[in-house]
């Protein structure tokens, strides 16, 4: 589909006139009114086939009396992300829940309530996502621009009540937040009868922040800086996105060479991650020796970061409009080097593991997440290209991969093994297209590029992350200072596959399953 | 077995680092030999943080820095734990289980931080939903700065928090 058959179609089937449509680079933003935000939400989702991708509101109430809501989709086919764009005035904050019809945009609507106190009305869920009652007293919405915080918080004497599952020996089992390994907070509720989990409750936020406030008011350079903080493990991609949505909001053209590091930079990223997390699906079911391997390839792929950018998980390495990894043909080698000590290992690793039949008993079939529901649930990136979805930010908005052989990677089952054996082809891919494109580097011309000027608009950057799309949406004010950012990781829909992809498992099986994800706590909590 | 160390060996790139390496390591190793008797077991606690330091405090215990060789372990419960390693800014929700973690450990105990967020927020300064440090809600007696601290850092910091540890 082309967009112009897009736009066609959209117009006939809502009656909408022209002008309701705004578009800006890959972005296509649709005013709509109360009355009709649901239906055209309804109508995008379909004819898309996309999840709602994010979806935030930002609060204008100073300037326009209004608080403004966004719902994006991805146009795969049309390449382009499309927003519904809705005012809704200060003295009545209803506005027609969509979650009741798309699923995957639940969540998005518990956070818009919680944040800026609009009530989404006939969700069937309204629940505080974050804010947990236990500390947070009612009333307080944090992304209001005249918020103010509480006086006294903790001790509300409020608290959250799990999901029962009753039934004869039927026993529930409480895990975190503080769990048993080193990893990030949350608490996983299981009901179990005998053996099978019947029912998995996920409670996260426990490493919520405020990020989103803390964004406002900082200038670009600095927020910058921070955006790497979002997500530890996937410090790069978040600051990646983030400098590609000041780009996109204040117009600033990027250098190839630029480009190419970024990409080189991604890749990286998700080598490092992919390598460790099929050392840790190794480990979780005590499988240590391949384990331990794992850990010296990842090891000698932070210190390579070290080494181009003075830093092991590549922070500092991103600007506006700049990002140079790959220095020198020195660098370059060192680079290379290292890659194809790091292939040899990984091939040992693959071969190690698939030849163990107790290792593939365990992870085969075990924790399957079905397409269907992946689907509704809006599960991106590796979750879902490893149940048999199409989704890669790298193929819908190719950029500099075109020059690389690229290829999308996808399971069809669901299961952990699948997983396992998307990571791997992943791996293949990313160290052949971080080949490909060192060689394009061009170390000739001294390609200094001045410091961007910032100017007021707004922007939004994806990014194919290892884990899924990393999704930010800045609007910056006039002085160059960041008004409203809204950050979406992959984590943030996707810890639902997880209770999902548990169902008839056992709990000693729980850590591969969850690992075989390793969704980013601190990326959802934001 | 013999295998993996021959893997490990030629994997390994040697450098300053890990030459420096064994001569803390032994240093740490003797001086936990004289004050906790063979080991000491550390719990971590992750009270908010994005995650990079629990990545570096993993990589102390692959077998390129091997921390367990020089007496440090990583438990799954308090109730094993001579102290507790915290990373994090303290997020409200987290606020109460940092506090009771504290409280599961049998005494005597301590406290070390690790990350620039668990020393007051860092970058998370200010933001209405942190309680800003560990040392706001447990004592603590040892702070390992970096964002996040490098696996060489922690076990250098961890040798100087056990060297100036008082008898209680």
């Amino acid at each position: 589909m082309k967009y112009l058959e897009f736009k066609i179609a959209v117009l006939e089937r809502t009656g909408l006139d022209e002008r309701a449509f705004r578009e800006s680079g890959s972005e296509i933003y649709i005013a709509a009114n109360l009355e009709n935000f649901h239906g055209i939400c309804l109508l995008l989702h379909s004819i898309l086939s996309s999840p709602v991708m994010l979806y935030f509101a930002e609060d204008n109430v100073k300037t326009s009396g209004v608080y403004t809501l966004r719902c994006g989709f991805l146009g795969k086919k049309i390449q382009r992300w499309v927003f519904v764009v809705v005012d809704i005035p200060k003295d009545n904050l209803n506005f027609p829940a969509i979650s009741k019809d798309i699923v995957s945009a639940q969540l998005f609507e518990r956070e818009i309530k919680e944040m800026f106190g609009l009530i989404p009305a006939g969700s069937p869920d309204v629940r505080r996502l974050r804010l947990h009652d236990e500390v947070w007293p009612d009333g307080y919405f944090p992304l209001r621009k005249e918020f103010v915080k509480p006086e006294k918080t903790n001790n509300t004497g409020k608290y959250y009540v799990f999901d029962r599952i009753e039934g004869e020996g039927v026993f529930e089992v409480p895990v975190g937040p503080v769990h048993a390994g080193i990893i990030g907070p949350g608490h996983f509720r299981f009901s179990v009868a005998g053996e099978p989990i019947i029912n998995l409750e996920l409670r996260l936020g426990f490493a919520h922040r405020g990020a989103e406030k803390l964004f406002e008011g900082k200038s670009a350079k600095e927020a910058q800086i921070f955006s790497e903080c979002i997500s530890g493990d996937a410090a790069f991609a978040h600051s990646l996105a983030f400098s590609l949505a000041v780009e996109q909001a204040a117009g600033i053209d990027v250098k190839e060479n630029v480009k190419i590091n970024r990409a080189i930079g991604l890749e990286l990223e998700r080598i490092y991650n992919h390598i460790n997390d099929i050392g840790g699906m190794a480990i979780d079911v005590a499988f240590s020796y391949s384990s331990t391997l794992a850990s010296i390839v990842k090891e000698n792929i932070l210190r390579l970061n070290e080494k181009l950018s003075k830093h092991r998980y590549l922070k500092g390495s991103n600007g506006v409009g700049q990002c140079a990894l790959i220095k020198d043909k020195e660098s370059r080698v060192c680079l290379l080097e290292v890659l194809s000590g790091a292939k040899t290992d990984i091939d040992l690793l693959k071969n190690i593991l698939f030849s163990s039949v107790s290792f593939m008993d365990k992870v085969d079939t075990t924790g399957t997440l079905h397409r269907k529901t992946a689907e509704d649930f809006g599960v991106t990136g590796l979750a879902g290209r490893a149940s048999g979805l199409e989704l890669d930010l790298r193929r819908v908005f190719p950029g500099i991969y075109e020059k690389t052989s690229f290829e999308i990677i996808r399971g069809d089952k669901g299961d952990v093994l699948s997983r396992l054996n998307v990571r791997f082809n992943e791996l293949a891919v990313a160290l052949r297209v971080i080949t490909e494109l060192s060689g394009q580097i061009n170390f000739s011309g001294k390609e200094d590029s001045p410091e961007a000027i910032i100017i007021s608009g707004t922007g939004l950057g994806a990014v194919e992350g290892w884990r899924g799309p990393i999704i930010y949406w800045v609007k910056i004010g006039k002085e160059g200072k960041i008004e409203r950012c809204k950050i979406v990781d992959a984590s943030f829909n996707n810890w639902q596959a997880l209770s999902c992809c548990v169902h008839g498992n056992i709990i000693p099986d729980f850590p591969v399953c969850n690992k075989s994800f390793d969704f980013s706590y601190s990326g959802g909590d934001l | 077995m013999n295998n993996i160390i021959n893997i490990a060996n030629a994997r390994i790139q040697k450098g300053i680092v890990t030459e420096n390496l064994d001569l803390i390591g032994s240093k740490l190793k003797t001086e936990i030999q004289k004050k906790f008797a063979r080991s000491l077991f550390l719990r971590e606690v992750d009270t908010g943080s994005c995650g990079a330091c629990e990545s570096e405090i993993i990589s102390a215990i692959n077998p390129v820095y091997d921390l367990q060789r020089f007496g440090v372990d990583f438990v799954a419960s308090p109730r094993h734990a001579d102290a507790l390693l915290v990373t994090g800014p303290v997020s409200l929700n987290m606020s109460l289980a940092l506090k009771r973690t504290y409280e599961a450990m049998p005494s005597p105990k301590f406290v070390i931080t690790a990350g620039d967020c668990a020393l007051d927020g860092g970058p998370f300064k200010g933001s209405y939903y942190i309680e800003g440090g560990v040392s706001k809600i447990i004592p603590v007696v040892f702070h390992i700065p970096g964002c996040p601290p490098k696996p060489i850092d922690l076990v250098l910091a961890l040798l100087l928090a056990v060297k100036n540890l008082k008898r209680s």
